[in-house]
């Protein structure tokens, strides 16, 4: 665990581009819940950062804070250089924020939607129509431009949601959870689109539950959990913070899961986190005679292993050591409250 | 859907920052697009208006007044006082259905005057309450009704109608920042709404009333906006009627307003 020093280190000090966002201690409780507890964070212009986290932990607070939609208990932050509290007016003519759930008129059309926010932005009659027409076409929404948004399905929504933030380029776009409640193919449709985005020089600071999105998009992820930054890094360097030895052991029968826990973690003396289907264990090996050593062990006791590998962790087990627990039973636990 | 390009776009800057005006003229246009899109919700707006007006006309007028010719007569301002007071209501819902679904998040987070919102969502209620006391009006000619003053008149009540709008909007306005979901903000609305509607000299004089009964009717600021109403539209009407009868939206206005605008800005 000995890097985790450099990389929690604010990115400042080490910068050469001008930070989009630059926060300090960021603190808000709602009664007694601290949803954001002491946050900083900071953000380079033009590019892609995820805020990971699980329900509850915290993610859209920060964001809705940062796109001045509440006002922070304590701290200080910058948004393209201008001061969340002392600027909001300033802060908000230079975001744009496709919030959690699709914040567009259901009522009216995809084309209506987009001249009322280009009329609202300053565009005058047929100004604010060319701007509405050229972003649909570009979000390959053309053909359902004269359609009511409700009889949108969810990926179409969310291209229009996504649109309905580019009115005017924005210096950041807030993206919350751009990809919850998509199927497969409309989330790699979403995510195509965000990295085209990030090529047009917007920097992008989206928050996601999903590890592999964090790990697909970003080059920058903060992980968060009740409030707290637990890491920040690169994918890479996150990996790297619990060590890249991660043995990977599928029992043959699934019956002997809770023996084989026992003696992996007996003999590797680190946490055991099985997968979401159970079928699996992970832990932390160290090197691969600790692992072969292990496995031995398993074979001893008279476990037959169906398969096994050794590599790096998933952002998933990177969770699991940063937290002490998986995202997804948290997310349940958290769900169940 | 590699076809997406927004990296083709060209990088837009923001042109003049547009006045607060034309921010709530933006809004205003919103509203107008709901009642062309949502026709329906006129329907809401002015059946239950119509189902009481033929009700009682026809079923009680005989009894109440002697002829359902003489009731209609009577009765009719009031069913415009009811139905703004009713209507009033679903302004309550909108605000709660678009603070439900986000849409307020991304107007909250624009560069414009924050209040514009409101000010696009009042005037799409003058529009609706406008709308809907039309219709009503219309019925009532059909059935025989006869505003005695005139245009004037007829025009007089609808500025009456607007402001008694705008004054009982502001309740339903601070349930709809309350509470997030818009069936309970209607249930909560009529709730609070039918008493006050009912207990009134709306549909029969309070003279005829128990003694207590009369005393409360007598003092229901509905009552007072119903007694304008039919001096204005008959030609007979004082000053104090008229007075009497904005006492309420003023109150309204000016007590609930900062509250309205604390709670939103506190969201």
């Amino acid at each position: 665990m000995n890097d985790t020093t450099p990389l929690k280190e604010p990115l400042a000090q080490k910068r050469t581009t001008p930070l989009a966002i630059s926060a300090r201690g960021l603190v808000r409780h709602f009664g007694e819940v601290k949803a954001v507890d002491g946050i900083d964070l900071d953000v380079p212009r033009g590019m892609i950062f995820a805020i990971l986290g699980p329900n509850g932990a915290g993610k859209t607070t920060l964001i809705r804070m940062l796109a001045t939609l509440l006002k922070p208990d304590a701290g200080t932050a910058t948004v393209m250089g201008h001061d969340l509290v002392a600027e909001p007016h300033a802060v908000r003519a230079s975001i744009a924020l496709t919030g959690q759930f699709a914040s567009l008129d259901e009522d009216l059309t995809a084309r209506e939607n987009l001249i009322l926010l280009a009329r609202l932005w300053g565009f005058r009659g047929r100004e604010a129509k060319a701007r509405a027409d050229e972003l649909l076409a570009a979000f390959e929404l053309a053909d359902a431009a004269k359609r009511q948004v409700k009889d949108f399905s969810g990926g179409m929504r969310r291209r229009l949601d996504i649109a309905a933030s580019l009115i005017v380029t924005p210096g950041v776009l807030f993206l919350d959870e751009p990809t919850t409640g998509l199927d497969p193919k409309a989330r790699q449709g979403v995510w195509s689109m965000i990295r085209e985005l990030a090529r047009t020089g917007v920097t992008i600071l989206l928050t996601t539950q999903y590890l592999e999105e964090a790990d697909q998009l970003a080059a920058r992820i903060a992980v968060i959990d009740h409030g707290r930054k637990i890491a920040e890094g690169t994918s890479r360097e996150l990996k790297a913070l619990i060590g890249s030895g991660f043995l990977h052991v599928a029992p043959a029968d699934p019956a002997d899961i809770d023996r084989a826990a026992e003696i992996l973690e007996a003999r590797l003396g680190a946490a055991v986190q099985r997968s979401a289907e159970g079928a699996q264990l992970s832990v932390m090996a160290g090197t691969p005679r600790d692992a072969n050593e292990a496995l031995s062990a398993l074979m001893a006791a008279g476990i037959e292993i169906s398969d096994f590998s050794m590599g790096s962790p998933s952002l998933d087990e990177v969770f699991f050591a940063l937290t002490g627990q998986p995202a997804e039973d948290q997310d349940r636990k958290e769900a169940a409250q | 859907m590699s076809a997406v390009s927004p990296a083709t776009l060209p990088t837009v800057k923001a042109p003049r920052p547009p006045s607060p005006f034309s921010n709530a003229l933006a809004f205003g246009w919103r509203a107008v697009l709901k009642f062309r899109h949502v026709p329906e919700q006129l329907f809401d707006l002015v059946m239950t208006p119509i189902m009481f007006t033929l009700l009682f006309t026809f079923v009680f007028g005989g009894a109440l007044a002697g002829s359902p010719a003489d009731y209609i007569q009577f009765l009719l301002p009031g069913i415009l006082v009811q139905t703004v007071v009713f209507n009033s209501v679903y302004s309550g819902m909108g605000l709660s259905t678009d603070l439900s679904k986000g849409l307020f998040d991304r107007f909250r987070s624009l560069p414009i005057w924050q209040l514009s919102p409101f000010a696009g969502l009042m005037v799409g209620d003058v529009l609706r309450h406008i709308i809907a006391g039309l219709i009503i009006l219309c019925i009532g000619l059909i059935l025989g009704y006869r505003p005695e003053a005139g245009l004037a008149g007829v025009v007089a009540a609808f500025l009456l109608i607007v402001a008694i709008g705008f004054g009982t909007g502001w309740i339903f306005l601070v349930l709809g920042l309350l509470i997030r979901t818009p069936m309970t903000v209607m249930t909560i609305g009529f709730t609070l709404i039918m008493p006050v509607a009912f207990a009134s000299n709306i549909m029969v004089r309070p003279e005829t009333m128990p003694g207590w009964l009369e005393a409360i009717v007598v003092r229901n600021p509905v009552s007072h906006m119903t007694t304008a109403m039919r001096g204005l539209l008959d030609g007979t009407a004082t000053g104090g009627d008229v007075l009497l009868a904005l006492a309420a939206p003023v109150i309204l206005t000016v007590v609930l307003s900062p509250v309205v605008l604390w709670l939103y800005r506190r969201s």
